[in-house]
């Protein structure tokens, strides 16, 4: 995957619905370098003082050139993520961050595959979006809260919008800041993985440590600790659920707890033997940061 | 959203795969038996969706209607892994040489579809795994591209399937085809048998498991599946659009998002406390505290509540507001614990002063702590 900067122009799609404008404008207010928005049925007027566009390859323009756009960001739901998502693709979108809960899973895996292909990268669905600190910021994280996110030298990847917010004011409350929070999503199937985002922050310079917020379900973390253990920078780890009882579902379709891999206990090994630090709870981050970066 | 095999069959009717030629379902052991007498020869299979029906007695083969009303008397009221049984599937018995298996299913890995195929059926797919793993082919499919048969001719290429390759390559087409209709997360046939006497392969029975998230599209296929089991209570928050899971705790959870909500549950248990719910107002039900308060504090027992928000899409005077209107109608007598970050903080932390005259603890470990020293605190007295 690859990190969404100031620099990089921006398409909201879905731009005129109510979450689309109060983010849209938020996105604004922080710095990110917003160009337009689509919305098929108001193409050609303005929205958040912006062109709003018939689709994403009309915003993207014929050049496919540095007046079209990066990055996209699909305030759009589930049932018309298919649709929106392959437009982008088509235009040649080089990031697209789908919020999206609850999009049927074989049109998760169309999109995935159409994205691969094109080489664009997916963060989601079902994600809260991510945060380049000072920089920029997709989807609907509070950037801009000073004390939730402070420019550092963190890397925070996070599988839940709210946890992973509560991690980032914790980090912040120790007295780090983060470099970028990259929110990858609660669904089964999603474009960037855990073991992406983690590669990614390993090879950023400003980022001297990662903190992982996961959960239980799936073996995103087990796969992740097989690319940790390689790793200078240090890793720490959280995942949620481990009281959680096996076999219900807890809102992220995740989160179902199968077989040996997946639980709680197979995660926190398979971290731990990769030389991860596994924290107990959420407010214990600022000591394992200060520990791991001795300070 | 699973389905029982009564409901499950038909989608690979309609997809052109053979099943018994005749079924008729019954919920008395008299149905039973007068399905019997029409149907002939017969098989009666408890109706649960779960793979132990036959290991625990769910299947039983007859030749006399009266047989089927017996079989009938022992498997209705059966419990087969955690499902009490309600109803039988009174099934034409096929007379048929070799048991095969095969699945479409959804490829967390490969983030695709997988069609799976072994020539040992009729006994668990894990076991066949485990003893005869060369019996198994998978083949990930691109699901822009989908399953042809040439695709499953290449899947088969090499195992021993006596001339039927072709009759086989069309059954697996045909099932992905209702695995792509049906926004099935799993469908597979267990045993795939082949018949020799009529020269087709019959599926003797199906599963089929729906993604929750293709219920919207096919509401009428749906209105087919099992709902999931919940108390009245979690039927109250489904109604109401929030996810609500009922525990055997004293201490009442109420958090937005499903990460955040499960993290207040494991610190709550790390320090000592049982969480009495899940109960979690993320994404789009943010703006509905209120009834989730209600839920939270309406079963009995609660003897402390941590409220935990950490606003990003969900925004904390929002929830602040909703959750101090069920608080001042309510006016309950249980000490609650608040720990509040992120978008709109500021303005719940002050609504919460204001209203109820109240603070929020430092952080969350902090109000999950003090709130299990509450529970602990009133089993004492």
């Amino acid at each position: 995957m690859r990190i969404v900067r100031r620099k990089h122009r921006v398409l909201v799609q879905g731009i005129t619905g109510k979450q689309g404008t109060f983010w849209t404008e938020r996105m604004q207010e922080y710095g990110t370098n917003v160009i337009g928005g689509v919305n098929p049925k108001k193409a050609g007027t303005e929205h958040c003082g912006l062109p709003v566009f018939a689709s994403a390859r009309e915003a993207m323009g014929e050049a496919k050139d540095e007046r079209g756009f990066d990055a996209s960001v699909l305030f759009i739901p589930p049932l018309g993520v298919k649709d929106a998502a392959l437009d982008a693709i088509d235009a040649g979108a080089k990031n697209l961050c789908i919020l999206t809960e609850h999009i049927p899973i074989q049109d998760v895996m169309h999109v995935v595959a159409a994205a691969k292909e094109a080489g664009t990268h997916i963060t989601g669905p079902n994600t809260a979006g991510s945060v380049t600190v000072g920089e920029c910021f997709l989807g609907f994280m509070p950037a801009f809260n000073e004390r939730i996110f402070k420019a550092g030298r963190v890397g925070v990847i996070s599988r839940s919008g709210s946890l992973g917010t509560l991690m980032c004011q914790n980090i912040v409350t120790a007295g780090f800041g983060q470099s970028a929070f990259i929110g990858i999503g609660g669904d089964p199937v999603i474009g960037t993985t855990t073991r992406d985002a983690l590669e990614t922050l390993d090879a950023d310079d400003v980022t001297d440590a990662v903190v992982i917020v996961g959960e239980i379900g799936g073996d995103m973390e087990e796969t992740a600790a097989e690319y940790a253990a390689g790793m200078d920078k240090p890793v720490i780890a959280f995942i949620a659920g481990g009281a959680s009882p096996p076999g219900k579902k807890m809102g992220h379709a995740g989160a179902i707890v199968m077989g040996r891999r997946g639980t709680y206990q197979s995660k926190k090994e398979a971290l731990e033997e990769a030389g991860a630090t596994v924290l107990a709870t959420p407010s214990d981050v600022g000591d394992a940061l200060k520990e791991r970066l001795g300070r | 959203m699973n389905f029982e095999e009564h409901a499950a069959k038909p989608l690979l009717e309609a997809a052109g795969i053979a099943v018994p030629y005749k079924s008729i379902l019954a919920h008395t052991p008299e149905q039973a038996e007068k399905a019997a007498k029409e149907i002939g020869l017969c098989v009666v299979k408890a109706q649960a969706p779960t793979g132990k029906r036959s290991k625990a007695g769910g299947i039983i083969s007859v030749e006399q209607p009266f047989e089927a009303r017996e079989a009938a008397e022992k498997i209705l009221g059966m419990e087969i892994a955690g499902h009490v049984v309600e109803s039988v599937l009174v099934d034409f018995q096929e007379v048929f040489e070799h048991e095969f298996y095969a699945a479409v299913l959804n490829d967390l890995a490969s983030k695709g579809p997988m069609v799976m195929f072994s020539t040992e059926g009729g006994i668990d797919i894990e076991e066949v795994a485990e003893k005869a793993p060369n019996a198994i082919r998978q083949t990930k499919v691109d699901i822009r591209q989908g399953f042809a048969r040439d695709d499953a001719r290449e899947m088969l290429d090499g195992l021993d399937l006596g001339g039927m390759e072709d009759k086989i390559s069309d059954v697996l087409v045909k099932l992905y085809a209702a695995y792509r209709q049906n926004d099935a997360e799993l469908i597979e046939i267990n045993p795939l048998v082949w018949s020799k006497g009529t020269g087709r392969f019959v599926a003797l029975d199906c599963k089929f498991v729906m993604d929750d998230s293709g219920i919207k599209r096919r509401e009428e296929l749906a209105a087919r599946g099992i709902p999931e089991k919940l108390t009245a209570m979690e039927a109250r928050g489904e109604a109401a659009g929030i996810k609500y899971i009922e525990l055997d705790g004293d201490v009442g959870v109420l958090a937005n998002g499903a990460g955040l909500t499960m993290t207040t549950m494991d610190v709550v248990r790390h320090h000592g406390g049982k969480p009495a719910n899940f109960c979690e107002i993320g994404g789009e039900a943010y703006t509905k505290a209120q009834t989730a308060l209600e839920l939270v504090l309406g079963k009995p027992g609660i003897k402390s509540l941590v409220v935990n928000f950490c606003g990003a899409f969900a925004r904390c005077e929002v929830m602040m507001d909703g959750l101090l209107n069920a608080w001042e109608e309510l006016s309950p007598d249980v000490p609650v614990f608040f720990s509040i970050a992120g978008t709109g903080d500021q303005q719940a932390i002050q609504m919460l002063k204001d209203r109820l005259g109240l603070d929020p603890t430092p952080d969350m470990d902090a109000a999950c702590r003090t709130a299990v020293e509450a529970a602990n605190d009133g089993e004492a007295t």
